[in-house]
C-alpha cells in the first residue's frame, strides 16, 4: 500500500475554488426562486392574540403569508425532540410558527412568500401581530428562582436533573485535608458562521419529489425529517448540503421550522421557494450556547491531589429542548479532563429561560467543563502555594493506565472510557513550548520595564468520533478516476482533501484521480452528520474501509487478467501491477472496464468487457455468482465507543496597568487527535478554534437585557475577534494513535476552542493578581475588579497590584481570592479552606494568611 | 435585512443635488457606510436617496497655509494618505487611521462621517477640537456651520433636510504645536468605547499657550475641554477629564470604564501631543509650519 499522502501536509484542494469565488453556497442557487422571510416575534414571552394580514396583502409581488392555522397535519405538530435523554422528563419543542404563545425574541410566527426577498421583507414588515407580554425569565438565576415559568407545565423551569457520579464525593470532600468551594460563570456566545442558515426547495409535480438544499451539517437527517413531516417516501425527497459557509455547531439542528415551511410551500405554491437566511436573524432565531454556573467544592491532599469533586451545574438551555441536554452531558462528563478524580459528583439543573434554544457549538459544552476543572486546579495550585502545572501533573492519568474508565456515561450512552493517550508527555511539551519554567525571569524583565505580564496553562480531553456510524462508498471508472462518497457534510472542515488522501493512500492512486462529494442524498443516502469532531475518525475510516473492498476486488480481477497471485500484486499510481515487476501490469482504468461485462461497447477501451472479448469460461456466468459488476464498494464503520483526543495549551498575557486592556502575547499548542490525515488541515482547525476560544475568553457575549431583548445581535457590537485580535498559535503535535479504529485517528474539529478561556483567566489571574472567575473578560470587567480588588486590599494591607510576582511563584495567586459579585449574578462567596483542622503547613509557607494582598481570609464564609 | 423601496437619483452637478434635496424625504448617499446598513435593517426609510458620487467638483482634498478643506466626496483613505494634509494638520492623518479598516476608509468620506454625528466617531472629535467648519448648501443658500454648532445631538448634525454638506475645513496647526490622538476600542478598528483628539500649542517662551482635547464616546456630541490650566501635570489632566466627561454605558462599557478611560488617555495624549510641541519649537523654530504648509494641492 502506498501510504505517502496519509499524513503528508499537503494543501487544500478546495481552496482555490472556495478562495477564487467559485463556491456554490445556498444563496448562490436559485436565482428564480420565490423567497420566504419571516414575521419573527419582538417579544421574549407573549401570547399571540391575533394576526392581521390585510396590510401586507397590497404589497406587488406578494405571493402567500402563512401562519400556525395554515398548517396541516405534521407540520402543524411540535418539531421533534431530536435527542431523547430520559433525565430530560420536561423536554418541549417549539412548533414551526408559534401557535399561541412565543417564548423567545425571534420565535417565527407567520412566514412570507414574495417574488424576491425585498418583497418578502415589505409585506412582512406589514403584518400586524397581535401580543399579549408575558413576564419574560432571563438569566440562570432568574430561571431557578422560578418566580415565574417559561412553560406553564414545567415546575420550576428545569427541563432535566441529570446526575453523574463515580464514587462518594460529598464524603470524600469531608475527609480531605483541604477543601476550597467557589462559583464559576460562563457566558453565552454562539457558533456564528459567517453564511446563516438557508433552505431552498423545487417541487417536481409529476414525478411526486422534492428536491431540497439546505445549509445544513445532517443532510440525511434534514431528508428523515422532511418525509416524515410531508409524509413522503423518503425516496422521494432528496436534500443536498452544497458549499456551507461554516456551521460550527449550529447547523447540525434540524428540522428547523424554516427547514420544513420552505419544502412544504413550495410544494404547496408549485413554485421554487428559497429562505436565506440574515445576520439578524441568524442572531435572533438559530442557536445559542455556552451559558452555565458552577458551584464547585472540591477536597484535596497537600500535594494538590483532588480526592472529591462535587460540581452542581446550572445550564441555560433557552426556550426549548430540540437538542436535549447533550451540552450539560458533555460538560458534566469530560469536566474530568485528562485527571483522575478520587471522587466525583456532578448535578446538572437544565433550566427553561425566555431566550433563543441552546445547542451544541464547537466545543459543546466541554469549554464550560475544562474552565471548571483548570480553574480548580489553579485554585490548588494557589492554595497550597504549588506551581500549578506542578499540580495537575500531580492529578494526571498515566500512560500505562489505558484504558482508563472515568465511572461515567458519555454522549452517546457508552461508558466514559479513555482509549490511549499520553497525558504527562502533553503537559511536558507545552511547559517547554511556552518556556514555564523561565517564565518568571521573564515576569521581572517585563515588570522593570512598567510592564505586566503573566502565564496560564489548561488541558482537556475530548471525547470524539461519537457512533452510531457513518458510511463510504468508492467507485473506480473505467476512466480511472476514484469517486469517493460519504453521506456526512462538510463544512469548510477541507474533507475534499483529508478523505482524498485517505483514498489514495488505500487505493495506491494519485490524489489528483480522487474525487470526494459529501452530504449529498443522491449518493449516499445514510449518514449521521457532521458533529462531535467525528468526520475524520467515522467517515474516514468508512472510506478506508470501502477502499480495501475495491482494492481487494482490484487485484482479483487484475489477477485473473494478468494471471497472477492477487497475494502478490499491488497498486502504485493507479496501476495494479506484480509486486517488483512494472511491466506486468493494468491500470485500474482498465480493471474498471473488466469489472462489468458489457454487452454494448461505447469505446475503443470499453469493447475489451463485450461479450465476445472476454476470457471468462462460457461454463460460467459472466458475473460470479456473489458478485456484482462495476469497481466499487461501500462499507461502514460503527465504533464500539468514542476516541479520546486531548492537548495542553498555555497563554502569555499582558494586561495594560491603566486600560486594563488584555493582549495575548504567545499562545501555545500541544495536540494529541491519534495519527494525523493531514497536518496542515490539523493546524487549521486548531487556529480557528483557538480563535474562537479567543472570542469566548475575551470577546463574544449575547447581551439580553432584562425583558429578554439582544442588544448585541450585529457584527457590529457582538465581538467576533478579528485577525488582529487572535495571536499566532505555536503548534506541536502528540501522535498516540487510536485502538479503535483501523486508522489509528481522533477527532481535532473542537480541540482548539476547548481551554482557551481556562487558559486565558490562568494568565490572567497570574498577570494581575485578582481571582478570575466568569468568561468572557472584558477590560471593563477586569477594570472593575482591579477596583473591588484594590478597595479590598486597602482594607486589608494595601496594594494588590503584582501579587502574581510577590507571591513568588509561577502559580500566582488569584484562587481563594475575593469573588466579584458581578452583573452576572454570582454569589460573593469566600474561597478560605473549608476544612479549617487542616494545619497549614508553615513550612511550606504558601497557605494564604488573611491581609495577605488579595488573598481572602478564612472564615470568609 | 433589505432595504424598504426609495427612490434613486444620481445628479451629476451640485446644483442638481440640491434640487433633488429640496423634495421631502430625500436623504444624502456618499460612501454608505453608515447609511447602507441603517437602510438594510430598516432604521432610516428615506423616501429618496440622492447619490452624489457622480457629482463634479466635490472630490477636492486642498492644504493651504490657512488648514485643510475636504470636499464632500473626499475619502478616509484619501485624506489619511495626502501628505500636503498631514503637512498642514497632523492630527487629521492620526484620526483617520483609527477610522474602521481599510475597505470601510476606501469609500467612506471625512464629511460624511462629520454629517452622520456619531459621537463615537473619530473626525467629529477631530474637527471639534480643532474648531472646524462645515459648509452646507442648499436652493436657498450657502453656509458655514462651525464646529461648536455642528454637532447638535448624537447622530444629530445642525444640517436642514434639504442641505448638503459640501466640505469640511480642518484649520492649520499653529508654530510650535503638536498633536496627538489615542483611542480605545474593543477590536482593532471598532468605534471607540473612549477617545480623545488633542492639540498642544506653545508660546515663544516654550511654555503652553493652549492645550484642547475632543473626546469621543464620552458623551452625546463630541466634547472640547481646554486643559491649558491642567496641562503641566499629567494627572491633573486625567483627573479634569474625569470630571468633565458625561459617558453613558452601553453593551461594550460601563460609563465608569468610560470615564476612566477619558482620564488614562488624556494623559497619554497630552505627554505625545506636548512632546511633538516641544520638538516641533527646538526642530523649527517659530513659524517653521507656516513656510511649508502652503504647498498642499488637491488630492
Amino acid at each position: 500500500m502506498s501510504t505517502r499522502m496519509f499524513g503528508e501536509p499537503i494543501a487544500r484542494r478546495e481552496d482555490p475554488r472556495l478562495l477564487t469565488g467559485q463556491g456554490r453556497f445556498l444563496d448562490d442557487l436559485g436565482r428564480g426562486a420565490l423567497a420566504a422571510a419571516f414575521v419573527r416575534s419582538p417579544h421574549a414571552h407573549a401570547r399571540v392574540t391575533g394576526i392581521d394580514v390585510a396590510d401586507a396583502l397590497d404589497v406587488d409581488g406578494l405571493v402567500a403569508i402563512y401562519t400556525w392555522d395554515d398548517l396541516p397535519g405534521r407540520v402543524a405538530e411540535p418539531l421533534p425532540l431530536l435527542i431523547p435523554h430520559p433525565a430530560l422528563t420536561h423536554g418541549r419543542t417549539g412548533y414551526a410558527l408559534a401557535r399561541d404563545v412565543v417564548r423567545h425574541v425571534g420565535e417565527p410566527v407567520a412566514m412570507v412568500v414574495a417574488a424576491d426577498r425585498y418583497l418578502a421583507e415589505d409585506a412582512a414588515e406589514r403584518v400586524r401581530v397581535g401580543y399579549e407580554p408575558l413576564p419574560a425569565v432571563v438569566g440562570i438565576e432568574n430561571a431557578e428562582r422560578a418566580r415565574d415559568l417559561v412553560h406553564p407545565d414545567v415546575p420550576g423551569n428545569v427541563g432535566a436533573v441529570l446526575l453523574q457520579e463515580n464514587g462518594d464525593a460529598p464524603a470524600a470532600i469531608a475527609d480531605a485535608p483541604h477543601v476550597l468551594e467557589f462559583r464559576l460563570s460562563i457566558e453565552r456566545s454562539a457558533s456564528t458562521p459567517l453564511e446563516g442558515r438557508g433552505v431552498y426547495a423545487r417541487w417536481d409535480a409529476d414525478d411526486g419529489s422534492l428536491r431540497v438544499y439546505s445549509s445544513t451539517q445532517a443532510s440525511t437527517s434534514v431528508r428523515a425529517a422532511i418525509a416524515a413531516k410531508l409524509d413522503l417516501p423518503p425516496g422521494k425527497v432528496e436534500v443536498v448540503a452544497p458549499d456551507v459557509g461554516g456551521g460550527f455547531g449550529v447547523k447540525i439542528v434540524h428540522p428547523w421550522p424554516e427547514e420544513v415551511l420552505v419544502p412544504w410551500a413550495a410544494r404547496l405554491l408549485g413554485r421554487e421557494v428559497k429562505w436565506a437566511e440574515d445576520r439578524r436573524e441568524h442572531f435572533v432565531a438559530s442557536a445559542h450556547e455556552r451559558g452555565q454556573l458552577h458551584d464547585v467544592r472540591v477536597g484535596f491532599d497537600g500535594a494538590g491531589r483532588v480526592l472529591g469533586l462535587d460540581v452542581r451545574i446550572l445550564h441555560d438551555h433557552g426556550a426549548y429542548t430540540p437538542y436535549g441536554i447533550i451540552i450539560p452531558i458533555v460538560t458534566s462528563t469530560q469536566l474530568l479532563g485528562p485527571y483522575r478524580i478520587g471522587a466525583y459528583r456532578a448535578e446538572v439543573r437544565s433550566l427553561y429561560t425566555n431566550t433563543l434554544i441552546v445547542t451544541p457549538y464547537r466545543g459543546a459544552g466541554r469549554p464550560q467543563g475544562v474552565f471548571c476543572m483548570e480553574r480548580t486546579m489553579d485554585r490548588i495550585a494557589a492554595h497550597l502555594g504549588l506551581d500549578r502545572a506542578d499540580v495537575r501533573a500531580a492529578n494526571l492519568i498515566q500512560p500505562d493506565e489505558f484504558p482508563y474508565d472515568q465511572g461515567l456515561t458519555f454522549q452517546d450512552g457508552r461508558p466514559l472510557v479513555y482509549d490511549s493517550g499520553d497525558y504527562p508527555e502533553l503537559l511536558r511539551r507545552v511547559r517547554d513550548l511556552i518556556g514555564w519554567d523561565a517564565f518568571e525571569g521573564e515576569r521581572r524583565a517585563a515588570a522593570a520595564r512598567g510592564r505586566r505580564i503573566g502565564i496560564g496553562l489548561g488541558c482537556y480531553v475530548e471525547g470524539t468520533g461519537v457512533g452510531p456510524y457513518e458510511g463510504g462508498h468508492v467507485e473506480i471508472d473505467s476512466a480511472g478516476r476514484v469517486h469517493v462518497s460519504t453521506g456526512l457534510t462538510s463544512q469548510g472542515q477541507g474533507h475534499q482533501t483529508a478523505f482524498a488522501q485517505i483514498a489514495a493512500a488505500e487505493l495506491g492512486v494519485p490524489i489528483e484521480s480522487v474525487r470526494v462529494t459529501t452530504g449529498d442524498t443522491r449518493r449516499f443516502g445514510y449518514a449521521v452528520g457532521t458533529f462531535a469532531s467525528r468526520a475524520a475518525v467515522m467517515s474516514g475510516n468508512a472510506i478506508a474501509l470501502a477502499c480495501r473492498k475495491v482494492r481487494a476486488k482490484a487485484l482479483r480481477i487484475a489477477a485473473e487478467a494478468l494471471e497472477a497471485d492477487p497475494r502478490d500484486l499491488d497498486v502504485t499510481d493507479g496501476v495494479v501491477h506484480v509486486r517488483g515487476d512494472r511491466s506486468a501490469a493494468v491500470p485500474l482504468a482498465t480493471v474498471a472496464v473488466l469489472s462489468n461485462p458489457l454487452r454494448y461497447a461505447f469505446d475503443a477501451q470499453t469493447a475489451a468487457a463485450t461479450q465476445f472479448a472476454t476470457g471468462r469460461p462460457p461454463s460460467e456466468p459472466p458475473v460470479a455468482p456473489g458478485d456484482e459488476p462495476g469497481l466499487e464498494g461501500r462499507d461502514y464503520y460503527s465504533p464500539v465507543r468514542s476516541t479520546f483526543a486531548a492537548g495542553a495549551h498555555a497563554a502569555i498575557v499582558e494586561t495594560d496597568p491603566d486600560t486594563a486592556e488584555i493582549r495575548i502575547l504567545r499562545y501555545a499548542v500541544v495536540h494529541d487527535c491519534g495519527r494525523l490525515v493531514n497536518p496542515r488541515i490539523v493546524e487549521g482547525q486548531i487556529h480557528g478554534g483557538v480563535a474562537q476560544g479567543v472570542a469566548g475568553a475575551l470577546y463574544e457575549r449575547m447581551a439580553y437585557d432584562a425583558s429578554g431583548q439582544l442588544l448585541n445581535a450585529s457584527f457590529m457590537d457582538f465581538l467576533m475577534p478579528y485577525a488582529t485580535e487572535v495571536p499566532a498559535v505555536e503548534i506541536d503535535h502528540l501522535e498516540t494513535p487510536s485502538p479503535l479504529n483501523p486508522l489509528g485517528i481522533k477527532g481535532a474539529g473542537e480541540a482548539g476552542v476547548i481551554p482557551v478561556s481556562a487558559v486565558i483567566a490562568s494568565a490572567v489571574e497570574d498577570a494581575e493578581g485578582i481571582g478570575i472567575d466568569a468568561m468572557p473578560l472584558s477590560p471593563d470587567a477586569l477594570f472593575h475588579l482591579r477596583r473591588t480588588s484594590a478597595a479590598w486590599s486597602a482594607a486589608g494591607t494595601g496594594a494588590g497590584t503584582g501579587a502574581g510576582a510577590e507571591a513568588g511563584s509561577a502559580a500566582g495567586a488569584g484562587a481563594g481570592r475575593r469573588r466579584e459579585d458581578d452583573d452576572a449574578g454570582g454569589v460573593a462567596r469566600g474561597a478560605g479552606d473549608l476544612n479549617p483542622a487542616s494545619p497549614p503547613d508553615p513550612s511550606r509557607g504558601g497557605e494564604p494568611r488573611p491581609g495577605q494582598p488579595g488573598i481572602v481570609p478564612e472564615g470568609e464564609l | 435585512m433589505k432595504p424598504p423601496p426609495f427612490a434613486y437619483t444620481a445628479p451629476r452637478t451640485v446644483d442638481a443635488a440640491l434640487e433633488a434635496l429640496a423634495e421631502p424625504g430625500a436623504k444624502v448617499l456618499a460612501g454608505g457606510q453608515s447609511l447602507i446598513p441603517l437602510l438594510n435593517m430598516r432604521l432610516a426609510a428615506p423616501a429618496r436617496l440622492v447619490d452624489i458620487n457622480g457629482v463634479a467638483g466635490l472630490g477636492a482634498l486642498e492644504a493651504t497655509a490657512a488648514g485643510v478643506r475636504a470636499g464632500a466626496l473626499v475619502r478616509h483613505a484619501a485624506a489619511g494618505r495626502s501628505e500636503g494634509a498631514a503637512r498642514v494638520q497632523p492630527l487629521l492623518r492620526r484620526a483617520v487611521r483609527h477610522v474602521a479598516h481599510p475597505a470601510v476608509r476606501n469609500r467612506g468620506t471625512v464629511v460624511g462621517s462629520l454629517a452622520h454625528a456619531d459621537p463615537a466617531a473619530e473626525l467629529p472629535a477631530v474637527l471639534a477640537v480643532l474648531g472646524g467648519a462645515v459648509e452646507a448648501a442648499s436652493v436657498r443658500g450657502r453656509r458655514t456651520i462651525p464646529a461648536g454648532a455642528f454637532f447638535a445631538g448624537p447622530l444629530e448634525p445642525a444640517l436642514a433636510p434639504d442641505e448638503l454638506a459640501v466640505s469640511a475645513f480642518f484649520p492649520a496647526a499653529p508654530p510650535r504645536s503638536g498633536s496627538a490622538f489615542a483611542e480605545t476600542s474593543r477590536r482593532h478598528g471598532d468605534y471607540a468605547l473612549a477617545g480623545v483628539a488633542v492639540t498642544v500649542a506653545l508660546g515663544a517662551d516654550g511654555t503652553v499657550r493652549s492645550a484642547r482635547a475632543g473626546y469621543l464616546g464620552v458623551g452625546a456630541t463630541p466634547l472640547v475641554l481646554d486643559l491649558t490650566s491642567v496641562a503641566a501635570e499629567g494627572a491633573c489632566a486625567a483627573a479634569f477629564a474625569r470630571e468633565n466627561v458625561d459617558p453613558d454605558g452601553d453593551v461594550h462599557a460601563s460609563a465608569d470604564y468610560r470615564r476612566h478611560l477619558a482620564g488614562v488617555l488624556t494623559d497619554r495624549a497630552l505627554r505625545e501631543a506636548t512632546a511633538e510641541a516641544l520638538a516641533e519649537a527646538r526642530l523649527d523654530g517659530p513659524g517653521a509650519r507656516d513656510g511649508d504648509g502652503g504647498g498642499g494641492g488637491a488630492a
